[in-house]
């Protein structure tokens, strides 16, 4: 429990540091349909969203989202059940290539470049854009293969003692390395369900992304595995900007600067988290937030 | 509990729970009599081949007494020198009562026509036996090997038997010289076919299996394989992809004689493949095996959980390294699977191979994919439909060899599944 008042500290105090979000206004989006309220844009973006429109055959999933995601931030996306938030995250790496029927139109941009461009291959970009995945999905193998295989195909390793330094610097990073460092040969698999999940995050890390997506990352965990995965991301995101998905207003609450909330595929209300939930200007945003629907 | 409402519902549950469990029990029995009944017509198949088949692997052989005569055996005639005659000769000279043309030709009936390539061999093989005698065992002829295996009956009349009266004095007098022996029938293991069913073996047709097996693996596994990855990993779902599925299932249920009519036009008429060989009877194989390989490959990719995919895809593999690093390891157990069934399923296939003449009398061991040859399955065909009561048990014999290949490639599968299956 200790360590769990220590993080609800460190991200209060983080909060309260960073200058990089802008004070909410009542400013307009580029939203066509519905007005998505609070401040989606911030100044200097690491990635920026502008009318971003995904469909499932002729079934309209996200409507017309613009959005930015800052350098250094945690950005949680909520909202009750099939309203597109992981839809949403997997635009951004663009996963949602690989889903059969899936079309996506608007711009999003990475440091300004356009993901959709001809010109960019979806493979680094990836390794630009990491992801964590609602249930922990090591691959079978053992713990240092699993984090070594990203390093390995894009050749971030000339030699075998760099390799063995990046899966060190990532099992250090995601807090596994003093749990794992005597078993490195052993099957990933064979961890427990949250050593599981950090596992995956070493392996996102491990190829230097600058943006890391994490869908639910901690629905399959227990309070306790929850508790270390969000000191984590706390940690993380001195490096890396961080958008993610969560169902627990608590968790978004505890570990986000800011936090969108999504309807139906509509971007109803972005804001500071502090703000959101002590303050939604949006009736829908408000009736989430108190537990009326979702 | 006080609650009658509730003590109703516990009774009503109740009563019908005896049902229930009546049910339970009478599929039980269903389920259990079902694998008695397969399981009594396994041991009843098992045990009529067995007791047919095990006689074939004794021979029985009759020792003579040779004079290899200097005058007629030198170093240099070996292979043109009349061993038929030396036996002839020798028997003359063991048996000196037997003089009518009609009693000799039924004393030398005993020794079956293969003992003079025996002779032969050893001659050849050691050339300082020429001007010396020796007690050499030579097979007896397969009528001979019936009468001691038990198989012809000495009290039949003797126009009812293929042994007359007179060849079962010889032979007594022989047995009581201790010049019949039962020994290990070494040479159905190690040579080809044959008229006489003591020189017939399966060697020649297992050597045939084995390298049309060996063209149908080589061709089937890696088509059937990249095909389907291609079609479960790359291919967009259309309706092409939807036909070719069809397809392909169709094609698994294709009739196996269809493929030989088709291999007889296509390989052998078209292509001017030579018929009887290998190589054509591992093509139209392949042809029959490859649906049932793409099928069960696609099977054993489908079942990867989606998950790997997306971890791979997330880091930033690229599909290929998706399908080579993660997916294809952990199908590949599945994979190898289905493709031994599939080898199992053409190792026993005859019905095509019957249409590109791999059906003829062979008598030479095959040397290569090109060399005429027959398959285990046919070799059984021809043998079963050959009159002599001594190709039954070796018909019955080559069955148990064959059983035996397909025992240990099922257990060869059930290995490499157990090897190669990766542990969550
Ligand atoms: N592969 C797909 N094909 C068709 N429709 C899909 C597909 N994936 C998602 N959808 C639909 O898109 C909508 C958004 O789904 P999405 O998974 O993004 O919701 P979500 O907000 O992540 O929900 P949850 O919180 O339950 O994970 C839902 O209505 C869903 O039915
Ligand atoms: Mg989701």
């Amino acid at each position: 429990m200790e360590s769990f008042l220590e993080v609800t500290d460190t991200v209060y105090l983080s909060l309260h540091q960073k200058d990089t979000i802008l004070p909410d206004t009542k400013g307009k989006t580029l939203h066509k349909e519905r007005e998505t309220v609070g401040k989606p844009f911030v100044e200097n973006p690491r990635m920026t969203c502008r009318e971003v429109n995904v469909y499932y055959g002729e079934k309209r999933a996200i409507n017309d989202v613009s959005i930015d995601i800052a350098h250094n931030e945690v950005i949680a996306m909520i909202g009750p059940s099939g309203c597109g938030k992981s839809t949403f995250l997997r635009c951004l790496n663009r996963m949602n290539d690989t889903v059969e029927g899936c079309r996506v139109t608007g711009d999003i941009r990475l440091d300004g470049m356009d993901i959709h461009d001809k010109s960019v291959d979806v493979v680094p970009l990836r390794a630009r854009i990491g992801m964590v995945f609602q249930k922990p999905n090591p691959f079978p193998k053992s713990i240092f293969d699993n984090i070594a295989y990203g390093p390995k195909i894009h050749g971030l390793a000339q030699n075998k003692s760099e390799l063995n330094e990046i899966v060190e610097t990532s099992l250090h990073k995601a807090g596994l390395w003093n749990e794992v460092k005597d078993r490195l040969q052993q099957p990933g698999t064979g961890l427990s369900g949250g050593q599981q999940q950090r596992l995956c995050i070493a392996r996102a890390i491990a190829v230097s992304p600058e943006v890391i997506l994490m869908d639910e990352p901690c629905s399959a965990l227990d309070p306790i595995a929850t508790a270390k995965i969000e000191e984590l991301i706390a940690e993380l995101c001195e490096q890396y900007s961080i958008v993610i998905v969560t169902h627990s207003m608590q968790q978004a609450a505890r570990v986000s600067q800011r936090t969108a909330y999504f309807h139906l595929g509509d971007l109803i209300e972005v804001g500071r988290t502090d703000r959101v939930f002590t303050n939604p200007s949006h009736q829908l945003t408000e009736d989430y937030i108190t537990g009326r629907f979702g | 509990m006080d609650n009658p409402a509730n003590k109703q519902t516990i009774d009503r549950v109740n009563k019908g729970l005896s049902r229930r469990y009546r049910a339970e029990r009478r599929f039980r029995i269903f389920g259990a009599s079902a694998i008695l009944l397969a399981l009594s017509f396994l041991v009843l198949l098992f045990s009529s081949i067995f007791s047919t088949g095990y006689k074939a692997f004794q021979q029985t052989f009759i020792q003579i007494d040779i004079f290899f005569d200097p005058a007629e055996f030198t170093r240099e005639n070996l292979s043109t020198a009349n061993f038929p005659g030396l036996i002839k000769s020798s028997l003359s000279v063991m048996f000196p009562e037997v003089t009518s043309r009609g009693d000799r030709k039924d004393l030398y009936y005993l020794i079956s026509p293969g003992a003079s390539f025996q002779l032969m061999d050893v001659l050849k093989e050691n050339t300082a036996l020429i001007g010396t005698t020796r007690k050499i065992w030579v097979p007896a002829n397969d009528d001979v090997d019936m009468l001691y295996k038990g198989n012809i009956d000495r009290t039949r009349p003797e126009s009812e038997r293929r042994i007359n009266d007179n060849q079962l004095t010889w032979l007594d007098k022989l047995s009581a010289e201790g010049r019949v022996k039962k020994r290990f029938n070494s040479s159905f293991f190690t040579s080809g076919d044959s008229r006489e069913p003591e020189l017939a073996g399966i060697w020649g047709a297992t050597r045939g299996s084995f390298y049309t097996l060996l063209i149908t693996l080589s061709l089937s596994f890696p088509m059937g394989v990249a095909a389907a990855v291609y079609l479960e990993e790359f291919a967009p779902k259309n309706r092409w992809t939807d036909i070719i599925e069809v397809n392909i299932n169709n094609l698994a249920a294709v009739p196996s004689i269809v493929y030989g009519l088709l291999g007889l036009a296509v390989f052998i008429n078209f292509f001017g493949i030579p018929r009887s060989t290998p190589l054509v009877g591992g093509l139209v194989l392949t042809m029959m095996t490859l649906p049932i390989i793409i099928i069960a490959s696609r099977a054993s990719l489908k079942s990867v959980p989606p998950s790997i995919r997306e971890a791979a895809l997330g880091i930033g593999a690229s599909k290929m390294q998706m399908v080579a690093h993660h997916v294809l390891p952990l199908a590949l157990p599945g994979m190898l699977t289905g493709t031994i069934i599939g080898m199992a399923h053409a190792l026993g296939e005859t019905a095509p191979l019957l249409m590109i003449g791999m059906v003829a009398f062979i008598v030479d061991v095959p040397h290569g994919i090109t060399d005429a040859a027959t398959v285990l399955p046919v070799q059984i065909f021809l043998w079963s439909d050959s009159p002599e009561r001594a190709f039954m048990e070796r018909t019955s014999a080559a069955i148990m060899v064959l059983l035996a290949f397909l025992f240990l490639m099922n257990a060869a599968a059930v290995f490499l599944r157990k090897r190669f299956e990766i542990k969550w």
